[in-house]
């Protein structure tokens, strides 16, 4: 019943060979003794499962029902000193449309009022004169938008100008003067991919992206320091197991978690949110898996060379967590950002996932894409656990 | 079960030749473990590593488990360099650790599982195995409790047991028995030597137990990373042979004051109290000079010997600087009941930790606790520390009813705990700074106490260290001075020599003694027997019961009878234990 490798240093002498391939083999009864140990470790410290399933379900909650860059319901204010019906024509718009939620104050200062308290985000202003303005061609109306988010000023601002428009074209189809110019060649714009411009689409893969990066990383840069701290690897190092099953075992059951966090937010995308899958569900799995796999290298290389709990999780929120929150274009767009912003984007293993990820959720099997997002996951993978394996010798420093 | 050792017809486990090991500190500092050390360890044979702390007995223990690599010089472990095949040798040995890692979120037959599946330990030589190690271990009872949850000496029995899941070649134990009362400590032992003797089975092992290493066939002591003498036990006890004597007060002394005044004299090497009297290590010349004191030679021991050793290397006496300097105050009343405890009860859920034990200790006392792991020991303390509510009963604390004033009795006392709980990261220093604040210690009175503090223990020129990286010794006195600076009227100290070399542990004891002589109370717990010597009176626990209360001779008398007299502590704690189990055993049976 002896492992065979053992059988071998027991009985004969030592030769190299022999030291080589003693060191290189893995043996299944080691690993599967070690995988056992993990997961019971695993299973019994409350504290991974808080990290490892309840976290990914508090990020789903509030990424799919907190977090959202759609502009619904926007709070205006409309000042109209021309009570015409011309000028309710024109704000009709406002008042019809689902992106602003219109109140109306009765005087300019008192809109002025309520932007300062950030109870709107925009005023309409329609002088007394608009419509004799507008008979004579040269009708203004003040849009006053709160910059201080300028990316949802411009959103505003856009809606705004949509409404006017709409309406200045509608005018001149029935024969009437317009005060805007018509242009010849109307533009015709659609969102591809996410057609009603809903910011959940692209959340639930970036949700993925979090979950699988904390998974990975955070947990994993727990476990070999925390051997380290309670002197644990002392008695396991004195023994036949080899740095690379003391690996596999660590990564096996953590890929487990990862997994289970994978299912739920892949079911809370279809059920909860009902994003569209339009690329193979299965390209998805693989692709995750691979990131999971880079994840996991990741947290298992801080933590052996930190061999430190409280550094090691520091270290890999500071360098997974964080840059795949911020710099993998999950949210903000990577070409509107500073060229040294984005170098450092193009490192990042998260930056390659979420792009394979929108794609294949909103776009579909774009093979070119996935092809390239794959193999550079793979070089990550394979260099993380190089090194992470550089790292795991079995010596006390 | 193969035969170990013989399959290469070695007669030698380890040969080191010309050791180095060298680790550099805090980037700059270099610290030489290990100075050329040649030493050989025969197969089938137990060697023991004696010396004091940083002389270098992990570190050599490491080199041969093929976990450090050393500097220079060859290291041989059966017949394999362990600079090139490491793993060959890990396959082959066992090795335990000071701190052996058991996994404490893993059940005991988990942890063994594991050590067994990795050691490719078939299921057949498991049927045969498990049941010997359950029963040399005690720990069947056990199997499916978490090895977080077991005390002292059943984990390192269990980390035995995890070594012990195949017939290693050779064996490597550090600090076995560091923490592991007297009764668990002889039972790790009968299974170290049973298979040694049986099995043939080849051990290292690092000890600071003389007793340990007398028992093995060969033994290194090392200094400083050098050996010093390497040899039978006996020949190198016999360094001390002509200088061994034991001690008798004509003025009627108590043993810790004729030690205290033997071992601050420079012409005394060593001087330990054994039996109500007083064993010296000196030159046969010197017993003239000593006034009021008879000698009478006797055979020396492996301690004497290793005293010699050492003083030779360190010209200094061991407790040199150690007595302290305290404010003479008026002649403490003595007679003056300062701690009084009467049927305390404390219980943890259905489990009675502490069962109706009531006991006085007088102002000026040397109060010592012993027990086995578990026997109640820290939970008492604790109840007179005011940390932990006695269930029912009264415990009064220098006048203060700790029922209704905590806090005042608090004021009063000083409380050493056995880990280390000092702020590692800040210099020592800073921690007095700290803990005289916290005892609200102000302005010119706080720096009053800490100059006190530092130049009594020492620590003057480790003030700005950080107190995390000083040596063992280093910040057991600094947790003591620490405890000291508010003037209380009691110390508790949990443990305070646990891990410590002789050498610590007598500069210790002479503290003590001098804090004794000012009147101030001590309640103290150890493991090492030999210490109860010191203590006016002691108290024996085992399973919340008190067993015994009494001088340390009232103590021996009650566990010997008049056939047979009892002559060590050691002896007279085995006994009262192992009387009052049996007993306890006869009556669940009845």
């Amino acid at each position: 019943m002896n492992a065979p490798s053992d059988t071998i240093v027991r009985s004969e002498l030592p030769a190299q060979a022999d030291a080589a391939a003693a060191r290189s083999a893995v043996s299944w009864r080691r690993l599967r003794a070690l995988v056992t140990k993990e997961t019971r470790q695993l299973l019994r410290d409350k504290s991974n499962l808080m990290v490892g399933l309840f976290l990914p379900v508090v990020l789903i909650l509030i990424f799919g029902y907190g977090l959202s860059f759609d502009i619904r319901n926007a709070p205006i204010a409309i000042v109209t000193d021309d009570t015409s019906p011309t000028a309710l024509d024109v704000l009709a718009g406002f008042y019809l449309s689902p992106y602003f939620s219109v109140t109306q104050p009765t005087s300019m200062h008192e809109a002025q009022q309520l932007m300062l308290n950030r109870k709107v985000d925009a005023i309409v202003h329609l002088q007394s004169d608009f419509s004799r303005q507008l008979a004579a061609g040269n009708a203004t109306i003040q849009v006053l938008v709160n910059g201080v988010d300028a990316n949802r000023a411009r959103v505003l601002q856009a809606f705004a100008q949509g409404a006017i428009s709409q309406w200045a074209i509608k005018r001149a189809a029935a024969g009437e003067v317009s005060a805007m110019p018509v242009p010849a060649v109307s533009l015709q714009t659609r969102l591809w991919y996410n057609e009603a411009n809903n910011s959940t689409y692209f959340l639930v893969p970036g949700l993925i992206v979090l979950v699988m990066t904390l998974n990975g990383a955070l947990l994993t840069s727990l476990v070999m320091a925390r051997e380290w701290e309670r002197g644990t690897l002392e008695s396991l190092f004195v023994t036949p197991v080899n740095s690379n099953e003391i690996i596999i075992s660590k990564l096996v059951p953590y890929f487990g978690v990862g997994l289970a966090g994978l299912a739920m937010c892949l079911l809370a995308g279809k059920f909860l949110f009902a994003v569209p899958i339009r690329g193979s569900l299965l390209l998805i799995v693989a692709i995750s898996m691979l990131y999971l796999l880079v994840s996991l290298s990741l947290g298992l290389l801080i933590s052996a060379a930190t061999k430190n709990q409280f550094l090691a999780s520091q270290l890999a929120l500071i360098t997974s967590f964080l840059p795949a929150l911020m710099l993998s274009g999950f949210i903000f767009d990577l070409h509107s950002v500073p060229a040294v912003i984005r170098g450092i984007s193009r490192v990042l293993p998260a930056t390659y996932y979420v792009e394979a990820l929108q794609t294949l959720f909103l776009a579909g099997n774009e093979w070119g894409l996935i092809v390239k997002d794959g193999a550079v996951l793979v070089v990550h993978a394979v260099l993380l656990l190089v090194l992470t394996r550089l790292n795991t010798r079995k010596e006390l420093a | 079960m193969n035969t170990p050792g013989n399959t290469r017809g070695d007669a030698v486990a380890i040969r080191g030749h010309e050791l180095t090991k060298r680790f550099t500190r805090d980037k700059q500092d270099i610290v030489t473990a290990l100075d050329r050390v040649s030493l050989d360890a025969r197969h089938g044979e137990l060697t023991a590593l004696v010396g004091p702390d940083g002389a270098g007995k992990t570190t050599l223990l490491r080199l041969a488990a093929g976990l450090l690599r050393a500097d220079e010089g060859t290291l041989t472990v059966l017949g394999l360099d362990a600079a090139k095949h490491a793993q060959e040798i890990q396959n082959r040995i066992s090795y335990m650790p000071q701190r052996f890692g058991l996994y404490e979120d893993l059940s005991v037959q988990e942890n063994l599982d594991l050590y067994a599946d990795l050691h490719g330990v078939g299921a057949e030589q498991r049927k045969q195995r498990y049941p010997r190690l359950m029963e040399m271990t005690a720990l069947s009872a056990f199997r499916d409790r978490l090895a977080g949850k077991l005390s002292g000496g059943m984990k390192q029995k269990l980390g035995l047991a995890c070594t012990l899941v195949r017939s290693p070649d050779l064996l490597l134990l550090d600090e076995p028995t560091v923490g592991v009362d007297p009764l668990s400590r002889r039972e790790l032992w009968s299974i170290v030597s049973g298979l040694v003797e049986k099995e043939g089975l080849s051990v290292i092992v690092s000890t600071s137990y003389m007793d340990e290493a007398e028992r093995c066939a060969h033994v290194v002591v090392l200094h400083e990373g050098k050996v010093l003498a390497d040899g039978e036990p006996a020949s190198i006890s016999s360094r001390a042979r002509g200088h061994s004597f034991i001690a008798t007060s004509a003025k009627n002394e108590p043993a810790r004051t004729l030690q205290a005044r033997l071992i601050d004299r420079e012409d005394v090497i060593d001087a330990v109290p054994q039996g109500g009297r007083v064993r010296t290590v000196m030159r046969a010349e010197t017993a003239a000079s000593i006034p009021d004191v008879a000698f009478e030679p006797v055979a020396p021991t492996l301690e004497d010997g290793l005293m010699m050793l050492l003083r030779k290397q360190i010209d200094v006496a061991p407790t040199a600087g150690a007595a302290i300097d305290l404010a003479d105050q008026a002649l403490p009343d003595r007679s003056e009941t300062v701690i009084e405890t009467h049927d305390v009860v404390r219980k943890f859920g259905d489990f009675t930790a502490v069962n109706r034990t009531s006991f006085e200790v007088k102002r000026g006392e040397v109060f010592g606790l012993l027990g086995p792991n578990g026997a109640g020991k820290t939970t008492t303390f604790r109840m007179l520390c005011g940390l932990l509510p006695a269930t029912s009963g009264t415990l009064l604390v220098a006048g203060q009813n700790l029922r209704r004033a905590r806090a005042e009795a608090r004021q009063n006392i000083g409380y050493v705990a056995q880990k280390f709980s000092l702020y590692g990261d800040i210099s020592v220093r800073e921690n007095l700074d700290f803990f005289a604040g916290a005892y609200g210690l102000r302005g010119a009175r706080a720096d009053e106490r800490i100059d006190w503090a530092l130049e009594n223990f020492e620590l003057k020129k480790r003030e700005s260290s950080p107190t995390g990286k000083l040596p063992g010794g280093f910040q057991r006195r600094l947790a003591m001075a620490a405890a000291l600076l508010h003037e209380p009227q009691i110390v508790f100290l949990d443990e305070p020599t646990s891990g410590a070399d002789p050498l610590a542990r007598r500069e210790f004891w002479r503290r003590i003694s001098s804090l004794a002589d000012h009147g101030i109370t001590i309640v103290v717990t150890t493991h090492f027997m030999e210490e109860a010597e010191y203590c006016d009176r002691i108290m024996i626990q085992d399973a919340g019961s008190m067993l015994a209360i009494g001088t340390p001779q009232q103590v021996r008398d009650l566990a010997g009878d008049s056939d047979r007299p009892i002559a060590t502590m050691e002896q007279a704690f085995i006994a009262i234990v192992e009387k009052a189990r049996h007993q306890a055993q006869a009556q669940d049976a009845a």
